[in-house]
């Protein structure tokens, strides 16, 4: 990890995309792109790997269903299987019908709010969380692009500028 | 690119054609012609099985249709009338054999057709690209649909017995029928059926037209004049397919009624069809006909399949849990009697149409893969032919089902002709469109 930063600052995203693809080209780590918004294939481009998050909410699909499943068969089931409108409560099966609306709303429930806990922690984000945003500029309608410096600090630069950034800063890391 | 109909495809057609007419004659010639045939038929079958579970069937049949005047008569003419009763189920099955094929077929690609104008009304940006297949696909609407007609006119005629409402010595009889006879007379079945089909063919005639026509002109009047006529269709289309399946299914069960009967028909064939176009897609891209459909355009196909087998599942069990949790006696009928005779059909159906395309194209990377879609994709179409036999069979042959020749023979049979017409049709203009307005857009396509 390089003590130094270079932030260089874009004020539009195909520049900031063809800047990505060249840095990359000439082999320097990027370490974050910060933007206001979405950038489509930004990602690809920095050659980010692909999220698991969908892994993760199938998984935990599948554990909102098994908690519905055990939660009725122990309630319904076998703790007290009353008979109620004559629902046929001798097996989880014979009365399987019944239960599908709640094992579909827990499967999609887990799913959903697990998988957004998920994201929170995986992303750091928690309130009272302190912001980490190098510029404030970068909320509202600028891009910046944070590489690392070893001891290339004047070819960085020129490449930067190259790419048609529009401001290039170098600044101690955690400053 | 041109598509030419190669010589195999041809014969390969015509040999799944001449199988299956001959499956289906030899399924009318084998059908009973009297009720002593019949009878002879079932001792026949029960000493193959030992015999010995003979009176619990019997039993079983009397208690089903238990509803009939018989039970007041005495054994003999109890008797009598559960003979009768079966032969005319055994007369029924070639019948009902060829019906649920030519349906099915028929309805895969009435189901291309309402995809097809949903994505002209939508202006879809991704599809245009696949407007050639859709089109060659509803080139069988036509043929079909008036195979379908006739078949209806013969039922309607007493050529067969599959629409029980249609036999007036029925009707006589039953008070039920008769309260619905304003509706379910032979006379406007037929005009609603002709009114229906007129109105389908005549879509898919002009929006080929227009379509064609676009092709070859300066402005883009005929696209946009294609966009009306297709937001209007699909007005008329939500009406008329909604009347189809009480009419065309729903009235096998002449006694039974359920309101959301026309979505759930609807849901099945419109699944059907998308996974139709995925797999003729990927067989002519397979050709290298298709250069310019990359796999996203797949995937957005199998995002339908996936998506629109949810649907249907939804539809299947709103459908049947209402009626289980209720379990009003005139309603629950008919899953009784699909759950006790049919039971491996009417829930594998549920495996074969909801779990595992469920699983299987979940994955977004798999839905890009072609063997994943070809596969589903067959697993579908079998599941929703089986969805049409279920609807269909339990009313016209009760018990005495089988998946057997018959029922084989039909599905060659229309398979070959939906094989052939379609490909005979893909074969006669350009599968790229040239100058629709969001062609580009569709090439360029990427998700």
């Amino acid at each position: 990890m390089a003590s130094k930063v270079i932030h260089a600052i874009y004020n539009d995203d195909d520049i900031l995309m063809n800047a990505v693809k060249k840095v990359r080209a000439e082999r320097h780590h990027i370490e974050e792109v910060y933007t206001p918004f979405p950038v489509h294939g930004l990602d690809k481009a920095m050659g980010l790997s692909d999220t698991r998050i969908a892994i993760t909410a199938f998984l935990y699909g599948c554990l909102g269903l098994t908690v519905a499943i055990t939660m009725m068969n122990f309630i319904m089931i076998e703790d007290w299987p009353q008979d109620i409108g004559g629902k046929p409560s001798f097996s989880y099966l014979e009365n399987l019908p019944a239960f599908v609306p709640i094992m579909f709303e827990l499967t999609v429930f887990f799913a959903a709010h697990l998988m957004v806990i998920t994201f929170y922690l995986r992303s750091k984000m928690w309130p009272f969380k302190e912001a980490e945003n190098p510029d404030k500029r970068t909320t509202d309608d600028h891009f910046l692009m944070e590489i690392g410096v070893h001891g290339n600090e004047a070819e960085l630069k020129e490449l930067l500028l190259d790419t048609g950034a529009i401001e290039v800063t170098v600044k101690e890391k955690n400053a | 690119m041109r598509y030419t109909f190669s010589n195999r495809l041809k014969i390969g057609s015509i040999i799944l054609m001449v199988v299956g007419a001959i499956c289906l004659v030899t399924g009318f010639v084998t059908a009973p012609s009297s009720v002593e045939e019949a009878k002879a038929k079932i001792a026949a079958a029960h000493d193959d099985h030992g015999g010995g579970h003979g009176e619990v069937v019997d039993h079983a049949v009397a208690d089903t249709h238990g509803n009939s005047h018989a039970e007041d008569s005495h054994d003999a003419g109890h008797d009598a009338a559960h003979d009768e009763h079966v032969f005319h189920q055994m007369q029924n099955r070639p019948w009902s054999a060829l019906y649920v094929a030519a349906f099915f077929f028929f309805m895969i690609s009435l189901g291309v057709l309402a995809f097809y104008a949903i994505q002209r009304a939508a202006q879809a940006g991704w599809s245009p690209i696949l407007f050639r297949i859709m089109e060659g696909i509803t080139a069988y609407l036509a043929p079909g649909g008036i195979i379908v007609f006739v078949i209806l006119v013969m039922s309607v005629l007493h050529i067969n017995h599959l629409f029980t409402w249609a036999d007036p010595e029925v009707v006589k009889h039953d008070a039920l029928i008769q309260g619905k006879a304003g509706y379910l007379n032979p006379t406007f079945f037929i005009i609603r059926a002709a009114i229906f089909l007129a109105g389908w063919i005549a879509y898919r005639f002009y929006s080929r037209k227009l379509s064609l026509a676009q092709d070859q002109s300066d402005d883009n009047s005929n696209f946009k004049k294609n966009f009306r006529i297709s937001a209007a269709f699909l007005v008329f289309y939500l009406v008329t397919e909604s009347m189809m399946s009480w009419d065309w299914i729903m009235s096998f069960d002449p006694h039974w009624f359920s309101t959301l009967f026309g979505w759930y028909v609807f849901a099945s064939m419109f699944v059907s069809g998308i996974t139709t176009i995925a797999l003729v897609t990927i067989y002519l891209k397979s050709k290298g006909l298709l250069p310019e459909v990359n796999n996203s355009h797949i995937h957005d196909l199998a995002k339908f399949m996936f998506g629109v087998s949810i649907f249907w599942t939804y539809l299947w069990f709103s459908q049947f849990m209402l009626i289980w949790y209720a379990n009003i006696p005139e309603e629950a009928v008919y899953y009784i009697s699909r759950i006790e005779h049919y039971k491996l059909p009417f829930f594998g159906m549920l495996v074969l149409n909801f779990i595992f395309p469920l699983l299987v194209l979940m994955n977004s990377d798999y839905k890009r893969v072609n063997w994943f879609v070809v596969m589903t994709g067959i697993i579908i179409l079998f599941g929703h032919y089986m969805d049409v036999f279920n609807m269909v069979m339990p009313a016209t042959v009760g018990e005495n089902w089988h998946l057997g020749v018959p029922e084989i023979g039909g599905i060659l049979f229309f398979a070959g002709l939906f094989i052939f017409i379609v490909f005979n049709a893909l074969s006669k203009e350009d599968l790229m469109p040239k100058r629709n307005p969001l062609i580009e857009e569709s090439r360029q396509f990427h998700y």
